[in-house]
Protein backbone atom coordinates (compact mmCIF):
# COMPACT_ATOMS: atom_id res chain seq x y z
CA UNK A 1 0.00 0.00 0.00
CA UNK A 2 1.42 3.15 -0.96
CA UNK A 3 1.87 5.80 1.89
CA UNK A 4 1.02 9.51 0.66
CA UNK A 5 2.98 12.38 2.35
CA UNK A 6 0.73 14.90 3.97
CA UNK A 7 1.89 17.96 3.27
CA UNK A 8 1.19 20.69 6.51
CA UNK A 9 1.54 24.50 6.86
CA UNK A 10 1.72 25.33 3.19
CA UNK A 11 0.90 29.23 4.88
CA UNK A 12 1.08 30.47 1.06
CA UNK A 13 -1.91 28.07 0.09
CA UNK A 14 -4.29 29.84 1.68
CA UNK A 15 -5.34 33.63 0.54
CA UNK A 16 -7.49 35.03 3.25
CA UNK A 17 -8.47 38.45 1.22
CA UNK A 18 -9.23 36.55 -1.23
CA UNK A 19 -11.74 34.05 1.14
CA UNK A 20 -12.96 37.65 2.49
CA UNK A 21 -14.06 38.68 -0.55
CA UNK A 22 -15.34 35.55 -2.40
CA UNK A 23 -16.57 33.39 0.73
CA UNK A 24 -20.46 33.78 0.16
CA UNK A 25 -19.57 32.75 -3.06
CA UNK A 26 -17.95 29.37 -2.27
CA UNK A 27 -21.10 28.63 -0.09
CA UNK A 28 -23.23 29.64 -2.79
CA UNK A 29 -21.45 27.43 -5.19
CA UNK A 30 -21.59 23.90 -2.42
CA UNK A 31 -25.07 24.79 -2.46
CA UNK A 32 -26.12 24.78 -5.72
CA UNK A 33 -23.81 21.66 -6.10
CA UNK A 34 -26.41 20.16 -3.16
CA UNK A 35 -29.35 21.82 -5.52
CA UNK A 36 -28.28 19.44 -8.95
CA UNK A 37 -28.62 16.23 -7.23
CA UNK A 38 -32.16 17.17 -6.96
CA UNK A 39 -32.09 18.88 -10.56
CA UNK A 40 -34.77 16.37 -11.86
CA UNK A 41 -37.30 17.46 -9.01
CA UNK A 42 -37.31 20.80 -9.30
CA UNK A 43 -37.09 20.72 -13.18
CA UNK A 44 -40.45 18.51 -12.04
CA UNK A 45 -41.74 20.95 -9.59
CA UNK A 46 -41.03 24.06 -11.87
CA UNK A 47 -43.40 22.34 -14.58
CA UNK A 48 -46.02 20.93 -12.89
CA UNK A 49 -46.87 23.77 -10.80
CA UNK A 50 -47.38 25.96 -13.02
CA UNK A 51 -49.39 23.66 -15.63
CA UNK A 52 -51.54 22.50 -12.89
CA UNK A 53 -52.57 26.20 -11.86
CA UNK A 54 -52.91 27.29 -15.31
CA UNK A 55 -55.21 24.41 -16.23
CA UNK A 56 -57.13 24.56 -13.01
CA UNK A 57 -57.13 27.90 -12.15
CA UNK A 58 -56.48 29.84 -15.07
CA UNK A 59 -58.18 27.98 -17.51
CA UNK A 60 -60.86 25.78 -15.66
CA UNK A 61 -61.94 29.01 -13.17
CA UNK A 62 -60.46 31.64 -15.88
CA UNK A 63 -63.01 30.21 -18.44
CA UNK A 64 -66.05 30.63 -16.43
CA UNK A 65 -65.37 33.98 -15.19
CA UNK A 66 -64.48 35.30 -18.89
CA UNK A 67 -67.76 33.59 -19.94
CA UNK A 68 -69.90 35.34 -17.57
CA UNK A 69 -68.19 38.85 -17.39
CA UNK A 70 -66.45 38.98 -20.17
CA UNK A 71 -63.02 39.01 -21.36
CA UNK A 72 -61.91 42.12 -19.82
CA UNK A 73 -64.17 41.88 -17.00
CA UNK A 74 -61.71 41.42 -13.96
CA UNK A 75 -59.54 44.90 -13.56
CA UNK A 76 -59.84 45.05 -17.62
CA UNK A 77 -58.62 42.46 -18.97
CA UNK A 78 -59.43 38.58 -19.62
CA UNK A 79 -58.66 36.46 -15.79
CA UNK A 80 -55.81 34.68 -17.17
CA UNK A 81 -53.96 37.96 -17.47
CA UNK A 82 -54.77 38.99 -14.14
CA UNK A 83 -53.68 35.76 -12.61
CA UNK A 84 -50.57 35.71 -14.31
CA UNK A 85 -48.57 38.19 -12.21
CA UNK A 86 -49.67 36.66 -8.92
CA UNK A 87 -49.03 32.71 -9.72
CA UNK A 88 -45.63 34.02 -11.04
CA UNK A 89 -44.86 35.86 -7.45
CA UNK A 90 -46.10 33.24 -5.62
CA UNK A 91 -44.10 30.46 -7.14
CA UNK A 92 -41.04 32.70 -6.83
CA UNK A 93 -41.85 33.09 -3.19
CA UNK A 94 -42.48 29.15 -2.77
CA UNK A 95 -39.11 28.60 -4.66
CA UNK A 96 -37.05 30.89 -2.30
CA UNK A 97 -38.06 29.67 0.81
CA UNK A 98 -37.99 26.02 0.12
CA UNK A 99 -34.09 27.27 -0.95
CA UNK A 100 -33.27 29.15 2.23
CA UNK A 101 -35.57 27.76 4.86
CA UNK A 102 -34.50 23.66 4.42
CA UNK A 103 -30.99 24.11 3.79
CA UNK A 104 -31.09 26.62 7.07
CA UNK A 105 -32.20 23.96 9.35
CA UNK A 106 -30.10 21.27 7.36
CA UNK A 107 -26.79 23.35 7.67
CA UNK A 108 -27.64 24.23 11.55
CA UNK A 109 -29.09 21.00 12.58
CA UNK A 110 -29.87 17.93 10.59
CA UNK A 111 -26.32 17.62 9.24
CA UNK A 112 -24.23 20.16 11.00
CA UNK A 113 -22.71 21.70 7.54
CA UNK A 114 -23.03 25.26 8.53
CA UNK A 115 -20.55 24.47 11.91
CA UNK A 116 -18.18 22.29 9.34
CA UNK A 117 -17.66 25.32 7.07
CA UNK A 118 -17.12 27.96 9.94
CA UNK A 119 -14.33 25.60 10.98
CA UNK A 120 -12.54 27.38 7.95
CA UNK A 121 -12.35 30.39 7.56
CA UNK A 122 -15.59 31.43 6.55
CA UNK A 123 -17.55 33.75 8.90
CA UNK A 124 -21.72 33.21 9.57
CA UNK A 125 -22.35 36.03 7.60
CA UNK A 126 -20.83 34.87 4.62
CA UNK A 127 -22.17 31.84 5.29
CA UNK A 128 -26.02 33.20 5.74
CA UNK A 129 -25.14 35.55 2.21
CA UNK A 130 -23.85 32.02 0.39
CA UNK A 131 -27.30 30.13 1.19
CA UNK A 132 -29.21 33.51 0.02
CA UNK A 133 -27.53 33.60 -3.58
CA UNK A 134 -27.78 30.18 -3.84
CA UNK A 135 -31.70 30.65 -3.40
CA UNK A 136 -31.78 33.65 -5.35
CA UNK A 137 -30.41 31.65 -8.21
CA UNK A 138 -32.97 28.64 -7.80
CA UNK A 139 -35.52 31.73 -7.65
CA UNK A 140 -34.45 33.27 -10.84
CA UNK A 141 -34.64 29.78 -12.65
CA UNK A 142 -37.92 28.81 -10.96
CA UNK A 143 -39.58 32.18 -12.41
CA UNK A 144 -38.16 32.13 -16.02
CA UNK A 145 -39.42 28.01 -16.65
CA UNK A 146 -43.12 29.33 -14.93
CA UNK A 147 -43.07 32.47 -17.41
CA UNK A 148 -42.18 29.99 -20.34
CA UNK A 149 -45.07 27.77 -19.24
CA UNK A 150 -46.96 30.59 -18.88
CA UNK A 151 -45.91 31.87 -22.25
CA UNK A 152 -47.44 28.51 -23.73
CA UNK A 153 -50.47 28.05 -22.22
CA UNK A 154 -51.28 31.91 -23.95
CA UNK A 155 -51.32 33.46 -20.55
CA UNK A 156 -49.47 36.43 -21.26
CA UNK A 157 -51.07 38.43 -23.56
CA UNK A 158 -49.40 41.88 -23.62
CA UNK A 159 -45.90 43.09 -24.81
CA UNK A 160 -44.86 44.46 -21.46
CA UNK A 161 -45.95 41.13 -19.68
CA UNK A 162 -41.86 40.09 -18.98
CA UNK A 163 -41.63 42.79 -16.51
CA UNK A 164 -43.55 40.68 -14.30
CA UNK A 165 -40.44 38.67 -14.17
CA UNK A 166 -38.30 41.21 -11.88
CA UNK A 167 -40.93 41.91 -9.83
CA UNK A 168 -41.47 38.30 -8.88
CA UNK A 169 -37.72 37.57 -8.51
CA UNK A 170 -37.46 40.68 -6.02
CA UNK A 171 -40.83 39.20 -4.03
CA UNK A 172 -38.94 35.81 -3.84
CA UNK A 173 -36.13 36.87 -2.28
CA UNK A 174 -37.32 39.70 -0.33
CA UNK A 175 -39.32 36.62 1.53
CA UNK A 176 -36.76 34.17 1.12
CA UNK A 177 -34.18 36.54 3.40
CA UNK A 178 -37.04 36.88 5.74
CA UNK A 179 -37.93 33.31 5.90
CA UNK A 180 -33.60 32.45 6.33
CA UNK A 181 -33.52 34.51 9.10
CA UNK A 182 -36.95 32.90 11.27
CA UNK A 183 -35.79 29.37 10.11
CA UNK A 184 -32.02 30.16 11.67
CA UNK A 185 -33.52 31.95 15.03
CA UNK A 186 -36.77 29.00 15.30
CA UNK A 187 -34.39 26.29 16.86
CA UNK A 188 -36.95 23.48 16.73
CA UNK A 189 -38.13 23.23 13.13
CA UNK A 190 -41.93 21.25 13.91
CA UNK A 191 -42.92 24.58 15.09
CA UNK A 192 -41.30 26.39 11.97
CA UNK A 193 -43.04 23.99 9.82
CA UNK A 194 -46.53 24.18 11.45
CA UNK A 195 -46.13 28.04 11.61
CA UNK A 196 -44.89 29.15 8.96
CA UNK A 197 -47.17 26.91 6.48
CA UNK A 198 -50.46 26.61 7.95
CA UNK A 199 -50.36 29.89 9.51
CA UNK A 200 -48.16 32.57 6.84
CA UNK A 201 -47.92 30.38 3.70
CA UNK A 202 -51.73 29.33 3.41
CA UNK A 203 -53.37 32.60 4.08
CA UNK A 204 -50.65 34.88 2.31
CA UNK A 205 -51.40 33.00 -0.80
CA UNK A 206 -54.93 32.84 -0.30
CA UNK A 207 -55.57 36.48 0.74
CA UNK A 208 -53.06 38.38 -0.95
CA UNK A 209 -55.33 39.41 -3.87
CA UNK A 210 -53.89 36.54 -5.60
CA UNK A 211 -57.40 35.19 -7.60
CA UNK A 212 -59.22 38.30 -6.87
CA UNK A 213 -58.62 41.89 -5.76
CA UNK A 214 -57.48 42.54 -2.44
CA UNK A 215 -60.98 45.16 -2.59
CA UNK A 216 -62.90 42.49 -3.22
CA UNK A 217 -62.19 41.65 0.50
CA UNK A 218 -63.80 42.40 3.50
CA UNK A 219 -61.82 45.88 5.08
CA UNK A 220 -60.87 44.00 7.85
CA UNK A 221 -59.00 40.67 5.91
CA UNK A 222 -57.22 43.37 3.74
CA UNK A 223 -54.12 43.98 6.40
CA UNK A 224 -52.88 40.10 5.26
CA UNK A 225 -52.34 41.49 1.73
CA UNK A 226 -50.17 44.73 3.37
CA UNK A 227 -48.26 42.65 4.85
CA UNK A 228 -47.74 39.90 2.33
CA UNK A 229 -44.67 40.10 -0.24
CA UNK A 230 -47.02 38.60 -2.47
CA UNK A 231 -49.81 41.28 -2.54
CA UNK A 232 -47.00 43.97 -3.09
CA UNK A 233 -45.49 42.12 -6.14
CA UNK A 234 -48.56 41.10 -7.62
CA UNK A 235 -49.55 45.15 -7.86
CA UNK A 236 -46.31 45.76 -9.13
CA UNK A 237 -46.66 42.96 -11.68
CA UNK A 238 -50.52 44.08 -12.65
CA UNK A 239 -49.34 47.38 -13.35
CA UNK A 240 -45.91 46.73 -15.00
CA UNK A 241 -47.81 43.68 -17.24
CA UNK A 242 -51.16 45.13 -18.36
CA UNK A 243 -50.96 48.70 -16.81
CA UNK A 244 -53.08 47.90 -13.61
CA UNK A 245 -54.24 51.21 -12.34
CA UNK A 246 -52.14 52.15 -9.13
CA UNK A 247 -50.86 55.58 -7.78
CA UNK A 248 -46.94 56.32 -8.06
CA UNK A 249 -47.20 56.37 -4.10
CA UNK A 250 -48.28 53.11 -4.25
CA UNK A 251 -45.71 52.36 -6.58
CA UNK A 252 -43.13 53.17 -4.20
CA UNK A 253 -44.45 52.05 -0.94
CA UNK A 254 -44.71 48.63 -2.69
CA UNK A 255 -41.31 48.57 -3.77
CA UNK A 256 -39.99 50.07 -0.51
CA UNK A 257 -42.12 47.27 1.34
CA UNK A 258 -40.11 44.25 -0.57
CA UNK A 259 -37.22 46.10 -0.03
CA UNK A 260 -37.21 46.70 3.32
CA UNK A 261 -38.21 42.94 4.07
CA UNK A 262 -35.22 42.17 1.57
CA UNK A 263 -32.22 44.42 3.65
CA UNK A 264 -33.96 43.63 7.46
CA UNK A 265 -34.08 39.70 6.11
CA UNK A 266 -30.28 39.69 5.14
CA UNK A 267 -29.58 41.93 8.09
CA UNK A 268 -31.47 39.49 10.51
CA UNK A 269 -30.18 36.03 9.12
CA UNK A 270 -26.39 37.39 9.10
CA UNK A 271 -26.74 38.52 13.09
CA UNK A 272 -28.57 35.52 13.80
CA UNK A 273 -26.04 32.84 11.64
CA UNK A 274 -23.47 34.62 13.13
CA UNK A 275 -24.47 34.22 16.49
CA UNK A 276 -25.70 30.91 16.33
CA UNK A 277 -22.38 29.82 15.11
CA UNK A 278 -20.70 31.01 18.09
CA UNK A 279 -22.74 29.00 20.56
CA UNK B 1 12.10 25.41 22.84
CA UNK B 2 10.33 25.01 19.76
CA UNK B 3 7.64 27.29 18.64
CA UNK B 4 4.43 27.58 20.48
CA UNK B 5 1.34 27.47 17.76
CA UNK B 6 -1.13 27.14 20.88
CA UNK B 7 -0.70 29.57 23.84
CA UNK B 8 -3.13 30.17 26.39
CA UNK B 9 -3.38 31.39 30.26
CA UNK B 10 -5.78 31.35 32.19
CA UNK B 11 -8.39 30.48 29.11
CA UNK B 12 -12.05 30.43 30.70
CA UNK B 13 -15.37 29.85 29.14
CA UNK B 14 -18.45 30.11 31.08
CA UNK B 15 -22.15 29.66 29.92
CA UNK B 16 -24.31 31.26 32.67
CA UNK B 17 -23.09 30.54 35.63
CA UNK B 18 -21.42 26.85 34.59
CA UNK B 19 -17.76 27.47 34.27
CA UNK B 20 -17.16 24.91 31.61
CA UNK B 21 -13.42 25.98 31.13
CA UNK B 22 -11.84 27.15 34.36
CA UNK B 23 -8.98 28.81 33.96
CA UNK B 24 -6.12 26.57 32.11
CA UNK B 25 -2.50 26.89 30.52
CA UNK B 26 -0.93 24.80 28.00
CA UNK B 27 1.47 25.65 25.23
CA UNK B 28 1.03 23.20 22.23
CA UNK B 29 4.56 23.04 20.64
CA UNK B 30 5.30 22.85 16.70
CA UNK B 31 5.31 19.21 15.42
CA UNK B 32 3.89 17.81 18.69
CA UNK B 33 0.65 15.40 19.40
CA UNK B 34 -0.88 17.01 22.00
CA UNK B 35 -3.69 15.48 23.60
CA UNK B 36 -7.06 16.93 26.21
CA UNK B 37 -7.60 13.48 28.56
CA UNK B 38 -10.69 13.93 30.74
CA UNK B 39 -14.32 12.39 30.93
CA UNK B 40 -16.97 13.60 28.79
CA UNK B 41 -18.35 17.13 30.48
CA UNK B 42 -14.17 18.01 31.52
CA UNK B 43 -14.34 21.11 29.34
CA UNK B 44 -12.42 19.47 26.25
CA UNK B 45 -14.87 19.52 23.08
CA UNK B 46 -15.36 23.55 24.79
CA UNK B 47 -11.69 24.27 24.89
CA UNK B 48 -11.45 22.94 21.33
CA UNK B 49 -13.72 25.17 20.05
CA UNK B 50 -12.03 28.16 21.35
CA UNK B 51 -8.70 27.13 20.15
CA UNK B 52 -10.61 26.31 16.57
CA UNK B 53 -11.61 30.42 16.50
CA UNK B 54 -15.26 29.71 16.65
CA UNK B 55 -16.41 30.25 19.95
CA UNK B 56 -14.77 33.16 21.76
CA UNK B 57 -13.44 33.01 25.40
CA UNK B 58 -14.46 35.07 28.38
CA UNK B 59 -11.35 35.34 30.04
CA UNK B 60 -7.30 34.69 30.09
CA UNK B 61 -4.66 34.39 26.88
CA UNK B 62 -5.10 32.33 24.14
CA UNK B 63 -2.97 33.37 20.73
CA UNK B 64 -3.17 30.52 17.93
CA UNK B 65 -0.41 30.90 15.56
CA UNK B 66 0.46 34.11 17.13
CA UNK B 67 -3.12 35.66 16.38
CA UNK B 68 -5.69 36.49 18.91
CA UNK B 69 -8.70 34.09 17.47
CA UNK B 70 -10.82 37.08 18.92
CA UNK B 71 -9.61 39.57 16.39
CA UNK B 72 -8.28 37.01 13.62
CA UNK B 73 -10.99 34.01 13.80
CA UNK B 74 -10.76 33.80 9.64
CA UNK B 75 -7.43 34.02 9.47
CA UNK B 76 -6.42 31.69 11.87
CA UNK B 77 -9.00 28.86 10.63
CA UNK B 78 -7.46 29.31 7.25
CA UNK B 79 -4.05 26.95 8.72
CA UNK B 80 -5.88 24.87 11.39
CA UNK B 81 -7.77 21.09 10.16
CA UNK B 82 -10.84 20.74 12.62
CA UNK B 83 -12.19 17.39 13.08
CA UNK B 84 -15.49 17.82 15.48
CA UNK B 85 -16.99 15.41 17.68
CA UNK B 86 -19.50 14.26 15.18
CA UNK B 87 -19.39 14.28 11.47
CA UNK B 88 -20.73 17.08 9.74
CA UNK B 89 -20.08 15.96 6.19
CA UNK B 90 -22.54 17.23 3.71
CA UNK B 91 -24.71 13.67 3.21
CA UNK B 92 -26.29 14.73 0.12
CA UNK B 93 -22.90 15.07 -1.95
CA UNK B 94 -20.19 12.31 -2.58
CA UNK B 95 -17.19 11.43 -0.70
CA UNK B 96 -15.41 13.38 -3.33
CA UNK B 97 -17.36 16.38 -3.60
CA UNK B 98 -17.16 16.93 0.12
CA UNK B 99 -13.32 17.03 0.25
CA UNK B 100 -13.73 19.28 -2.93
CA UNK B 101 -16.50 21.81 -1.62
CA UNK B 102 -14.30 21.60 1.81
CA UNK B 103 -10.93 22.80 -0.36
CA UNK B 104 -13.26 25.67 -2.25
CA UNK B 105 -13.75 27.07 1.63
CA UNK B 106 -10.27 27.82 1.86
CA UNK B 107 -10.21 29.06 -1.47
CA UNK B 108 -7.86 27.05 -2.93
CA UNK B 109 -7.60 26.51 -6.47
CA UNK B 110 -10.06 24.09 -8.50
CA UNK B 111 -6.86 22.53 -10.03
CA UNK B 112 -5.00 22.22 -6.78
CA UNK B 113 -8.04 20.17 -4.95
CA UNK B 114 -8.35 17.74 -7.60
CA UNK B 115 -5.56 16.71 -7.16
CA UNK B 116 -5.39 17.08 -3.51
CA UNK B 117 -8.38 14.99 -3.35
CA UNK B 118 -6.52 11.83 -5.00
CA UNK B 119 -3.64 12.14 -2.35
CA UNK B 120 -6.36 12.27 0.20
CA UNK B 121 -8.60 9.08 -0.98
CA UNK B 122 -5.49 7.01 -0.76
CA UNK B 123 -4.84 8.28 2.62
CA UNK B 124 -8.17 7.80 3.77
CA UNK B 125 -8.23 4.18 2.00
CA UNK B 126 -11.31 5.21 0.38
CA UNK B 127 -10.42 5.02 -3.08
CA UNK B 128 -13.02 2.47 -4.29
CA UNK B 129 -15.54 4.92 -2.14
CA UNK B 130 -14.87 8.32 -4.59
CA UNK B 131 -18.60 8.51 -5.93
CA UNK B 132 -20.57 6.77 -2.91
CA UNK B 133 -22.62 9.59 -1.37
CA UNK B 134 -21.44 9.64 2.70
CA UNK B 135 -25.09 8.56 3.36
CA UNK B 136 -23.69 4.85 2.73
CA UNK B 137 -20.71 5.25 4.46
CA UNK B 138 -19.78 3.51 7.85
CA UNK B 139 -19.23 4.88 10.97
CA UNK B 140 -15.48 4.32 10.66
CA UNK B 141 -15.07 5.49 6.70
CA UNK B 142 -17.04 8.84 7.90
CA UNK B 143 -14.45 9.47 10.21
CA UNK B 144 -11.96 8.57 8.10
CA UNK B 145 -13.31 11.23 5.36
CA UNK B 146 -13.77 13.56 7.68
CA UNK B 147 -10.21 13.64 8.82
CA UNK B 148 -9.31 13.59 4.88
CA UNK B 149 -11.28 16.79 4.50
CA UNK B 150 -9.69 18.80 7.66
CA UNK B 151 -6.25 18.23 5.63
CA UNK B 152 -7.13 19.49 2.33
CA UNK B 153 -5.73 22.74 3.02
CA UNK B 154 -2.60 21.61 4.30
CA UNK B 155 -3.00 23.00 8.02
CA UNK B 156 -0.79 24.23 10.50
CA UNK B 157 -2.36 22.08 13.23
CA UNK B 158 -4.91 19.46 12.97
CA UNK B 159 -7.83 19.03 15.59
CA UNK B 160 -9.02 16.17 16.17
CA UNK B 161 -12.15 15.87 18.69
CA UNK B 162 -12.66 12.30 20.07
CA UNK B 163 -11.55 10.72 16.88
CA UNK B 164 -12.53 7.55 17.68
CA UNK B 165 -15.65 7.34 19.73
CA UNK B 166 -18.60 5.54 18.72
CA UNK B 167 -16.13 3.56 16.58
CA UNK B 168 -15.77 -0.54 16.68
CA UNK B 169 -12.13 -1.60 17.42
CA UNK B 170 -11.68 -2.59 14.35
CA UNK B 171 -12.74 0.52 12.65
CA UNK B 172 -10.34 2.36 15.52
CA UNK B 173 -7.34 0.42 15.12
CA UNK B 174 -7.98 1.75 11.09
CA UNK B 175 -7.62 5.25 12.20
CA UNK B 176 -5.28 4.89 14.97
CA UNK B 177 -2.72 3.56 11.91
CA UNK B 178 -3.74 6.83 9.61
CA UNK B 179 -3.11 9.05 12.49
CA UNK B 180 -0.16 7.57 13.97
CA UNK B 181 1.55 8.47 10.21
CA UNK B 182 0.27 11.84 10.35
CA UNK B 183 2.37 12.21 13.50
CA UNK B 184 5.40 10.41 12.48
CA UNK B 185 5.35 12.85 9.46
CA UNK B 186 5.72 15.22 11.90
CA UNK B 187 1.59 17.17 11.74
CA UNK B 188 0.97 18.58 14.84
CA UNK B 189 -1.87 16.95 16.38
CA UNK B 190 -4.67 18.13 19.14
CA UNK B 191 -6.60 15.55 20.12
CA UNK B 192 -9.29 14.92 22.97
CA UNK B 193 -9.96 12.07 23.69
CA UNK B 194 -11.31 10.05 26.90
CA UNK B 195 -9.88 6.75 25.99
CA UNK B 196 -6.49 6.10 27.75
CA UNK B 197 -5.33 3.75 25.39
CA UNK B 198 -6.11 6.19 22.64
CA UNK B 199 -4.36 8.76 24.49
CA UNK B 200 -1.14 6.07 25.12
CA UNK B 201 -0.85 5.58 22.04
CA UNK B 202 -0.88 9.00 19.99
CA UNK B 203 -0.06 11.60 22.70
CA UNK B 204 3.48 12.94 22.89
CA UNK B 205 2.12 15.20 26.06
CA UNK B 206 -0.89 15.63 27.48
CA UNK B 207 -2.83 17.56 30.21
CA UNK B 208 -5.56 15.88 31.95
CA UNK B 209 -8.85 17.90 32.49
CA UNK B 210 -11.75 17.38 34.43
CA UNK B 211 -14.94 19.14 35.59
CA UNK B 212 -12.90 22.65 33.28
CA UNK B 213 -9.30 22.27 35.24
CA UNK B 214 -6.21 20.63 34.60
CA UNK B 215 -4.95 17.88 36.65
CA UNK B 216 -1.97 17.41 35.80
CA UNK B 217 0.20 17.78 32.67
CA UNK B 218 3.48 15.70 30.98
CA UNK B 219 4.15 12.94 28.41
CA UNK B 220 2.23 9.52 29.19
CA UNK B 221 4.64 7.87 30.67
CA UNK B 222 5.59 10.61 33.14
CA UNK B 223 2.49 11.10 34.08
CA UNK B 224 2.19 7.29 34.89
CA UNK B 225 5.21 7.17 36.74
CA UNK B 226 4.24 10.36 38.76
CA UNK B 227 0.92 9.39 39.66
CA UNK B 228 0.40 5.74 39.63
CA UNK B 229 2.55 2.87 40.39
CA UNK B 230 5.07 0.97 38.17
CA UNK B 231 1.70 -2.24 38.00
CA UNK B 232 -1.69 -2.87 39.10
CA UNK B 233 -3.13 -5.97 40.03
CA UNK B 234 -7.25 -6.33 39.84
CA UNK B 235 -8.61 -8.75 42.21
CA UNK B 236 -12.51 -9.57 42.00
CA UNK B 237 -13.93 -11.68 45.19
CA UNK B 238 -17.62 -11.18 43.96
CA UNK B 239 -19.39 -7.77 44.23
CA UNK B 240 -21.04 -8.72 47.51
CA UNK B 241 -17.12 -10.02 48.89
CA UNK B 242 -14.88 -6.95 47.51
CA UNK B 243 -15.95 -4.97 50.13
CA UNK B 244 -16.04 -7.11 52.84
CA UNK B 245 -12.12 -8.05 52.09
CA UNK B 246 -10.74 -4.55 51.05
CA UNK B 247 -10.12 -3.73 54.37
CA UNK B 248 -8.09 -6.58 54.81
CA UNK B 249 -5.98 -6.07 51.44
CA UNK B 250 -5.25 -2.43 52.58
CA UNK B 251 -3.05 -3.88 55.43
CA UNK B 252 -0.85 -5.78 52.40
CA UNK B 253 -0.71 -2.90 50.22
CA UNK B 254 -0.36 1.06 50.05
CA UNK B 255 -3.13 2.20 48.09
CA UNK B 256 -5.67 0.21 46.81
CA UNK B 257 -8.98 1.78 44.56
CA UNK B 258 -12.88 0.02 45.17
CA UNK B 259 -14.27 -0.04 41.90
CA UNK B 260 -17.96 -1.37 41.91
CA UNK B 261 -17.02 -4.94 40.82
CA UNK B 262 -12.71 -5.00 41.34
CA UNK B 263 -10.60 -4.05 43.54
CA UNK B 264 -7.13 -2.19 41.70
CA UNK B 265 -4.00 -2.58 44.26
CA UNK B 266 -0.97 -0.39 43.21
CA UNK B 267 2.33 -2.13 43.51
CA UNK B 268 5.96 -2.53 41.89
CA UNK B 269 5.33 -6.35 42.10
CA UNK B 270 2.05 -7.37 40.96
CA UNK B 271 2.66 -11.44 40.90
CA UNK B 272 4.85 -10.84 43.86
CA UNK B 273 1.47 -9.27 45.83
CA UNK B 274 -1.09 -11.55 44.52
CA UNK B 275 1.09 -14.33 46.71
CA UNK B 276 0.90 -12.94 49.62
CA UNK B 277 -2.79 -12.43 48.90
CA UNK B 278 -3.23 -16.01 48.97
CA UNK B 279 -0.85 -16.71 51.47
CA UNK B 280 -3.15 -15.08 53.39
CA UNK B 281 -6.10 -17.24 52.83
CA UNK B 282 -8.08 -15.24 50.47
CA UNK B 283 -8.82 -16.69 47.01
CA UNK B 284 -9.79 -13.99 44.70
CA UNK B 285 -12.21 -15.52 41.69
CA UNK B 286 -10.09 -13.77 39.17
CA UNK B 287 -7.05 -11.48 39.66
CA UNK B 288 -5.05 -9.65 36.50
CA UNK B 289 -1.56 -8.09 36.93
CA UNK B 290 -0.91 -4.99 34.20
CA UNK B 291 0.81 -2.18 33.81
CA UNK B 292 -0.33 1.07 34.97
CA UNK B 293 -1.96 3.46 32.10
CA UNK B 294 -3.35 7.00 32.35
CA UNK B 295 -6.62 5.44 33.67
CA UNK B 296 -4.88 4.76 36.93
CA UNK B 297 -3.67 8.51 36.96
CA UNK B 298 -7.23 9.72 35.99
CA UNK B 299 -8.38 7.34 39.18
CA UNK B 300 -5.86 8.83 41.63
CA UNK B 301 -6.61 12.51 40.41
CA UNK B 302 -10.29 12.76 40.55
CA UNK B 303 -10.61 9.38 42.61
CA UNK B 304 -13.73 8.29 39.58
CA UNK B 305 -13.00 6.80 36.05
CA UNK B 306 -12.71 7.89 32.97
CA UNK B 307 -15.61 6.09 31.83
CA UNK B 308 -18.78 6.01 33.56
Amino acid sequence: MSITTIRQGSIQLVNSKKIQAQGAIYVAEARIRVMMKWLWLIIGIAIANPVLYLISVGIGLGGLIDKNVGATGVDGVKYLTFLAPALLAQAAIQGAMEETVFPTIEGFKWNKVFFAMNSTPLSGAQISLGVFLAAFFRTIYTVLFYFGVMWLFGALDSSTAWLAIPTAIFAGTAFGALMQALAAKLENENIFFVIVGRFIMMPLFLFSGTFFPLTSMPFFLQWIGWISPLWHATELGRHLTYGHAISSTMMWVHFLVLATMLVSGLYLSTRIFTKRLAK
Amino acid sequence: MPESLIHARGLTKKFGDFVAVNGIDFDVHKGESFGLLGPNGAGKSTAMRMIGATSSRDAGVLTILGKDPDKHGPQIRAHLGVVPQQDNLDMQLSVSENLYIYGRYFGLPRAFVKGKIEELLTFAQLEEKRDAKVEALSGGMKRRLTIARALVSEPEILMLDEPTTGLDPQARHILWDRLFRLKEQGVTLLITTHFMDEAEQLCDRLIVMDKGSIMAEGSPASLIKDYSSKEVLEVRFGSDRNQELAEKLRTLCERIEELPDRILMYTEDGEALLGQIYASGMHPKTSLVRRSSLEDVFLRLTGRTLIE
